[in-house]
This record gives C-alpha cells, sequence and structure tokens, in this order.
C-alpha cells in the first residue's frame, strides 16, 4: 500500500518535471540566442578590428576563440556574423511566414482552380533543389545582402504553405465545425473558436522551424561565394576563410564559428520542436 | 399520437436521388420519407446501402441531387441554429479535441442540471479534455448538446455502436426519456435489427437505393 502511494508521488512529480524542464529549456535557449543576437546587433565595428601584432592566436584568456590572420578575435567575429545571419533569417521567416498563411489559407478556403495554382507554386518551387534556388535569385539581384535576403526570404514558404492547406483543409471538414455550423455559429464564431485555435500552433512551430532553414542556407550560399561580400563579417564568410588556414593547422578558425553555427541551428530546432510537444492536445497534460 | 400532428409538420423528404459522382451509380432513388414528430423510424439495411447518405441529407450535410428536404412545409434553414440535428457514430471526432468539455457541452445551448444528471454526466467531467473520457462519456456529451429547445428532430447514425452493451442500454434509455418529453421526431440509423425493434416505432430499410417498410417496432 505504502509502495503505491509513494509510486504516485513519484510520478506525480515527474509529470510537473517533464513540462517543467521543457519551459526551462525553451527560455534557456532563448536566452541564448536572443543574447547572441542583439549582442552581435549592437556591436560596434571596431570590436574586432585589424590587430597584426595578435594575428593567428590560438584559443586562450585573451581570445576565447583565437584570433584569425589578420588579429581579429573571432569570438566577436562569430557572435557579429551569426547576428547578421539571425537578421536575415528574421527576415526571411517573416517574408514566408506570411505568404504561407496567406497562399495556404487561400487555398484551402478558395479551392478549385486557386488551389490548383498554389499547389503549382509549391511543386514548381520544390521541384528545384534548394541551393539551386538561392544561387539563381541571389545571382539575379547582384549577390550581396540584397541578393541573399531575397533569395533566402522567397525561397521557404512552399512548405509551411503545404502545412497551413492541409491543416485548414482538415480542420474545415471535420464533424466538430460541421456540427458547430448546424448549431448556428456564424462563419467567423467558426474561424475564431475552432479554426484558428488549431492551425495557430502548428504554424507558430513552423515558422520557428524555418529559421534553422534560412541561417543555413544564408550561411551556405555565402560559404559558396553568391551570397555576402567577404568583408562582412558573416559565419559563411568566416567558414569559408577557414578553410584556406585548416591545413596549416589554425583548426580555431573553423572549429569554434562551426560550432556557434551548429549550436544555434538545433537551439532553434529543439525549440521548434519542443514547442509542438507542449501544444499537442494529447500530451498537453503529461 | 401521430393524427395529433397538424399537416406538414414534419420532417419530410420527398423524392431524394443522390450520387457522390457524376460516373458512380445512383446512391438513392426517388426516396421519399416522413418523420413525425414523436415517431422514431429505424432506417436499418446492409453496409453501403445509403443509410448514412440519406441520414446526412436529412440533416442538411448533405444537398440532394434531386429532389428535397422539408421542415413544415419549407426548405431547411441554411443558417443559425438547425431544428435537425445529427448525432454520429463516432464522438471522438465529433467535438474538438482543443476544448474542454464544458465549451463542447454549451456550444448550442446551456443543459442544465437536470439533463446532466439524467445523461449520467458527471460535474468532474466538465474540467476534463476529450481525450481524458471514454467514448461512452463522450457520446453522453454529444447527445447533451444538441437536445436543446430549439431542437425539433434527431438524426442518430448508428450513435451506439461503438458502444458497449450496458452503455448501449443506458444511453437510449436517456435518450428515449427525454425525446418522449420533448416530443422529438427521430431517425435512428443502425444496422441493429434487435436495437431498432427495441426503441423504433416503426423500421424502414434501404434495399437498391428505395426504401421498403418492415414490420416491427413498439408503439410510441
Amino acid at each position: 500500500m505504502e509502495r503505491t502511494v509513494s509510486d504516485r508521488v513519484f510520478f506525480h512529480r515527474l509529470k510537473i518535471n517533464t513540462r517543467t524542464r521543457v519551459m526551462v529549456f525553451l527560455c534557456l535557449a532563448a536566452v541564448y540566442l536572443l543574447g547572441i543576437f542583439f549582442w552581435g546587433l549592437f556591436m560596434p565595428e571596431r570590436a574586432f578590428e585589424v590587430n597584426y601584432t595578435d594575428k593567428l592566436l590560438p584559443p586562450g584568456a585573451g581570445h576565447l576563440f583565437g584570433t584569425d590572420f589578420m588579429g581579429r578575435d573571432m569570438l566577436l567575429r562569430s557572435v557579429k556574423g551569426l547576428s547578421v545571419s539571425m537578421v536575415i533569417a528574421f527576415l526571411a521567416a517573416g517574408v514566408g511566414s506570411v505568404i504561407a498563411l496567406a497562399a495556404g489559407v487561400a487555398a484551402a478556403v478558395l479551392g478549385g482552380r486557386v488551389d490548383g495554382f498554389v499547389n503549382w507554386c509549391v511543386d514548381l518551387c520544390m521541384g528545384i533543389p534548394h541551393l539551386v534556388l538561392l544561387i539563381l535569385i541571389s545571382f539575379m539581384l547582384g549577390r550581396g545582402e540584397r541578393g541573399v535576403t531575397a533569395a533566402v526570404a522567397l525561397t521557404h514558404w512552399p512548405e509551411l504553405t503545404r502545412v497551413v492547406r492541409s491543416e485548414v483543409l482538415g480542420v474545415r471538414s471535420s464533424q466538430y465545425v460541421l456540427a458547430a455550423y448546424k448549431m448556428g455559429k456564424s462563419r467567423l464564431s467558426v474561424a475564431w473558436n475552432h479554426v484558428i485555435p488549431h492551425v495557430l500552433p502548428v504554424y507558430v512551430t513552423g515558422v520557428i522551424l524555418l529559421f534553422p532553414h534560412a541561417i543555413m542556407h544564408e550561411a551556405s550560399i555565402t560559404f559558396l561565394g553568391f551570397g555576402l561580400p567577404a568583408d562582412k563579417p558573416a559565419i559563411g564568410v568566416i567558414l569559408s576563410e577557414s578553410m584556406k588556414y585548416i591545413a596549416s593547422g589554425n583548426w580555431w578558425l573553423a572549429l569554434f564559428p562551426g560550432i556557434m553555427l551548429l549550436t544555434a541551428i538545433m537551439l532553434f530546432d529543439a525549440i521548434g520542436e519542443n514547442l509542438k510537444k507542449l501544444w499537442n492536445p494529447d500530451n498537453g497534460n503529461e | 399520437m401521430q393524427s395529433e400532428t397538424g399537416k406538414g409538420m414534419a420532417l419530410e423528404a420527398r423524392h431524394i436521388s443522390f450520387r457522390y459522382r457524376k460516373q458512380k451509380d445512383w446512391i438513392l432513388k426517388d426516396v421519399s420519407l416522413t418523420v413525425e414528430p414523436g415517431e422514431r423510424v429505424g432506417l436499418t439495411g446492409p453496409s453501403g446501402c445509403g443509410k448514412s447518405t440519406l441520414a446526412k441529407i436529412l440533416a442538411g450535410y448533405e444537398e440532394p441531387l434531386e429532389g428535397e428536404v422539408l421542415l413544415d412545409g419549407s426548405l431547411l434553414p441554411k443558417k443559425g441554429y438547425c431544428p435537425v440535428q445529427m448525432i454520429y457514430q463516432h464522438p471522438e471526432q465529433a467535438v474538438n479535441p482543443r476544448w474542454r468539455m464544458e465549451k463542447i457541452l454549451c456550444e448550442g445551448w446551456i443543459p442544465d442540471e437536470k439533463l446532466l444528471e439524467d445523461m449520467g454526466i458527471e460535474r468532474e467531467w466538465l474540467r476534463r479534455w476529450p481525450s481524458e473520457l471514454s467514448g461512452g462519456e463522450l457520446q453522453r456529451f454529444c447527445i447533451a448538446r444538441v437536445l436543446g429547445p430549439r431542437t425539433r428532430f434527431l438524426i442518430c447514425d448508428e450513435i451506439s455502436t461503438m458502444l458497449d452493451v450496458i452503455t448501449q442500454a443506458q444511453i437510449w434509455q436517456k435518450v428515449l426519456e427525454l425525446a418522449r418529453k420533448q416530443r422529438l421526431g427521430m431517425l435512428v440509423v443502425t444496422h441493429n435489427m434487435a436495437l431498432a425493434e427495441k426503441v423504433c416505432t416503426r423500421i424502414l430499410s434501404i434495399h437498391d437505393c428505395s426504401l421498403t417498410s418492415i414490420n416491427g417496432g413498439i408503439a410510441g
């Protein structure tokens, strides 16, 4: 008897812990990412200025991530670079999510030709390898900051459009929505009480999961030389520069910025996945 | 009992024909059916014969290709509370999984304590989510939420098929009691002849796209 009681107490505590752990993790991850974002955003250029007396120093007390061939501090450069990537990712996610929402809802609600057209556009964009499409758009707009931003912003909507469309379609034909209409509810009331609460969590998770893609793609095309110019402290520029020095033993130039990029991407991904878990009605009370 | 009702005060299907796609065969052809208030019409037939389709048409969920559904002599209202309400086979699909039971129950009207007690709905369930209740418990909510004063006809599409025998008996007993009290007209779709004979005043069977009457059922 005593055992069952203690078991129950144990499980009860565990239950609270699962939810709390997710919340704590979400807060820490958000603080880390926002910290890097604002630190980089308000960082003056001279923080990582050229200093030839300190060039190619390995990681140490003065420079945690070491310095590069011009004596610039790699920690500060990486932070600035990541923050630049995040700005582009925010823009891309903003533009992409608005396109996705509008196109997805229009396809689901209007149906027929509109649906066909939206699906055709989605298939068209998804049919071309993503990186090729990014390079094409970026190259067409003259590369540089404008080119990358436009390319990243204009190519990240198709997956989310599909998700929004199928969610809206699903909930609109569900029995509880049909029954709500029969109980005299207006379209507005159904949209507000049934459709939006159903689609919003999926949509927000989708937008957050869009960030890591956008950051990764910005870094990729910059790394390949179709993105940000070489004088910008972008993470793609840092990594492509470091490739020249890795053979001569300057491993820290690639390792630390690489880890920072990876950490940021994995954190964004984990935030998205955890929010999905938190909002799922089936395990919302776990 | 039926003779008291004035002419036209009924749910009436007139010469209904229906098929889901142009190339497909007819599911219903020239079907006519009248359900009077206080009457309980059983509808049986083999799987896929169009029982549920006819139920959906009568409740206004599907438009018939030919013919019309009349309530008191005029077409079913498209907007506002529909006096013809339908209860589904799978209650877990008929409730929003993101709503608490309270909100689900009160979507159409506010049921009183008495009804909740009659339907065997416990107060404690109201604070729960749909995933925390069983099929039988959910079905009680689905029935209670359409038993408002504005409901005059109930279309029950296999509402007890998913439930165990005891729950089935309990739920039907309550529904019949309330239907008698409010003089609801009911269309009971089921493949269970024994159930139809127990609860209906007359029984119809769908065969080759049209209705035939079967003897049986109990007096109103």
